[in-house]
């Protein structure tokens, strides 16, 4: 009698778990033969293109799952009193979204666990200010660039510190993310491993700073704009010590997916969408109007 | 080949192993000592004393580590405090405070198994409450605490992990880092191997003491 009670339970438990599954896992259909077909403008009804079979199996689904960053202002932020994820990369996810004629559905994707998210399909997309590396080609596919950016140093505005060089001569603790090309530039640079404070995200970075347990943050200038405009007291220095090429990680296999990426960025570029988009959430925080679209770079 | 990601990234893995061992020695002397003193306090203190003994313990035993942990890293920088920024010296404290906690608590249990027929002894024999408690007591109850402090020990081993989340440099910090930098997960192996080539010969040791100890009934 226990025993049925028992197996009961453990069924009842394997069910739901199978069926709690979110969009994020289900992983594309190939169907056997089947080459992709790749009309490149928009039919005149204003439907969603056909596409290959990455592409078609997002719009079976309804959703496209982008890996975002949840807490860097002017890229991937998720306000606080709407839940809405705002931001660059979050609108250049929508922006993919309705080309397809699918929801965008946002999952937060830290630099530690973005890559594996999209090597487990537990996202479509990665678009969370990820550089564009050679390491990382040999894992994952990028789009084209969708924004250059380089790294500088954020300090307390009372500080002495200038440039990057200034931090590796004094021999401070200097923090960075986990996992991020930012801490790799950071050891190039000369900063001992022993000075490199990592957190998870970058607002812990950010807090350590203004407790002191680190004299600087640094990452993209993208991100340090983001920090210094939530801080009073911080301020982005020095001079970029390297270029950042962000572009949209996909995982291998799935050219059709990232066709239609570079499709919808260079019509953005052609269109003005994309100076919109900087124009809205990264020239408040740099003052400087926007550049020529990076895309082939 | 396995093992060739841990081959390559070697000094970072023998750097937080041995920063992880330096973790649990420390944070586990500090843990029986404040254990001892807190035990004392609850078992023989009067009401102010015992209170405080009892509020330490039902707070650290009953809250999170990690948000402990982040508490005291926030604490204890320059901006506040001003006692240390090095994420291991937090560390080292606050996994004390935590571990004395429930070393209080092992320690507590000892004392109380001491028979009180050895207190009324002492005591008439002249002995007063400090010197009654540290040479009666005290090497009694070392014999009930084993086991349970023993558990306390190796949980401090695994607990010791924690810290990686304020960015002490100890032996999962180090697995993370080479896996975040490899996209490789032979580190995820690597560490859990690590911790049980720690909790291992601790309860192998452990065993030992506690038949060396044990009461003869």
């Amino acid at each position: 009698m226990r025993l049925r009670l028992a197996l009961a339970l453990v069924g009842m438990l394997v069910i739901a778990a199978c069926s709690g599954d979110g969009g994020a896992t289900t992983s594309p259909e190939m169907s056997p033969g089947a080459s992709p077909e790749m009309s490149p403008e928009m039919s005149p009804e204003g439907s969603p293109m056909a596409g290959g079979p990455t592409v078609s199996a997002i719009q079976e689904r309804g959703t496209l799952v982008c890996g975002v960053k949840f807490d860097v202002i002017a890229f991937g932020f998720r306000n606080p009193t709407s839940g809405e994820v705002e931001g660059f990369d979050a609108d250049l996810c929508r922006e993919i979204a309705s080309e397809m004629g699918v929801e965008p559905e946002f999952v937060e994707a830290i630099s530690a666990n973005r890559i594996p998210f999209l090597l487990e399909d537990r996202v479509d997309v990665v678009i969370s200010t990820m550089t564009r590396t050679e390491e990382r080609l040999g894992q994952i596919d990028f789009s084209k660039i969708y924004y250059l950016a380089g790294q500088r140093i954020l300090v307390k505005s009372d500080s002495d510190y200038q440039e990057v060089a200034d931090l590796v001569e004094a021999g401070v603790p200097v923090c960075s993310g986990q996992g991020s090309t930012s801490e790799a530039n950071l050891r190039d640079a000369g900063v001992s491993e022993d000075n490199l404070v990592l957190f998870a995200t970058y607002s812990e970075a950010a807090q350590a700073l203004l407790d002191g347990r680190c004299d600087a943050v640094s990452t993209d200038d993208s991100i340090l704009f983001g920090l210094a405009a939530q801080n009073d007291g911080l301020e982005v220095r020095g001079e970029t010590f390297t270029e950042e090429p962000l572009g949209i990680g996909v995982k291998k296999g799935k050219e059709d997916l990232v066709e239609l990426i570079n499709g919808v960025l260079d019509e953005m570029a052609a269109d003005g969408r994309w100076v919109e988009l900087y124009d809205t959430h990264i020239k408040p925080y740099t003052g400087e109007d926007a550049p020529e679209p990076p895309l082939d770079m | 080949m396995f093992g060739q990601v841990i081959a390559n990234n070697l000094e970072l893995f023998v750097q937080g192993y041995l920063t992880t061992i330096l973790l649990s020695v420390t944070a586990m002397t500090a843990a029986v000592a404040i254990g001892s003193v807190m035990a004392s306090m609850r078992v023989w203190g009067g009401p102010i004393p015992s209170a405080v003994a009892g509020f330490y313990v039902e707070f650290f035993r009953n809250t999170p580590l990690l948000i402990q942990l982040f508490f005291f890293a926030v604490i204890l920088a320059p901006a506040n405090l001003g006692i240390t920024r090095d994420a291991v010296i937090v560390a080292i404290i606050g996994l004390s405070i935590y571990t004395g906690a429930f070393a209080t608590e092992a320690i507590r249990s000892g004392i109380l198994a001491v028979h009180a027929g050895q207190l009324e002894a002492a005591r008439s024999l002249g002995l007063g409450q400090l010197a009654t408690i540290r040479l009666v007591v005290l090497p009694q109850a070392i014999r009930t605490v084993i086991p349970p402090l023993g558990n306390v020990a190796s949980a401090l081993v695994r607990n010791s992990s924690v810290a990686y989340a304020i960015g002490a440099r100890e032996f999962l910090f180090m697995g993370l880092l080479v896996q975040s930098r490899t996209f490789s997960p032979e580190p995820y192996l690597g560490i859990l191997f690590g911790y049980w080539s720690l909790t291992i010969p601790l309860a192998f040791a452990l065993g030992r003491l506690e038949r060396r100890v044990a009461f003869a009934r």
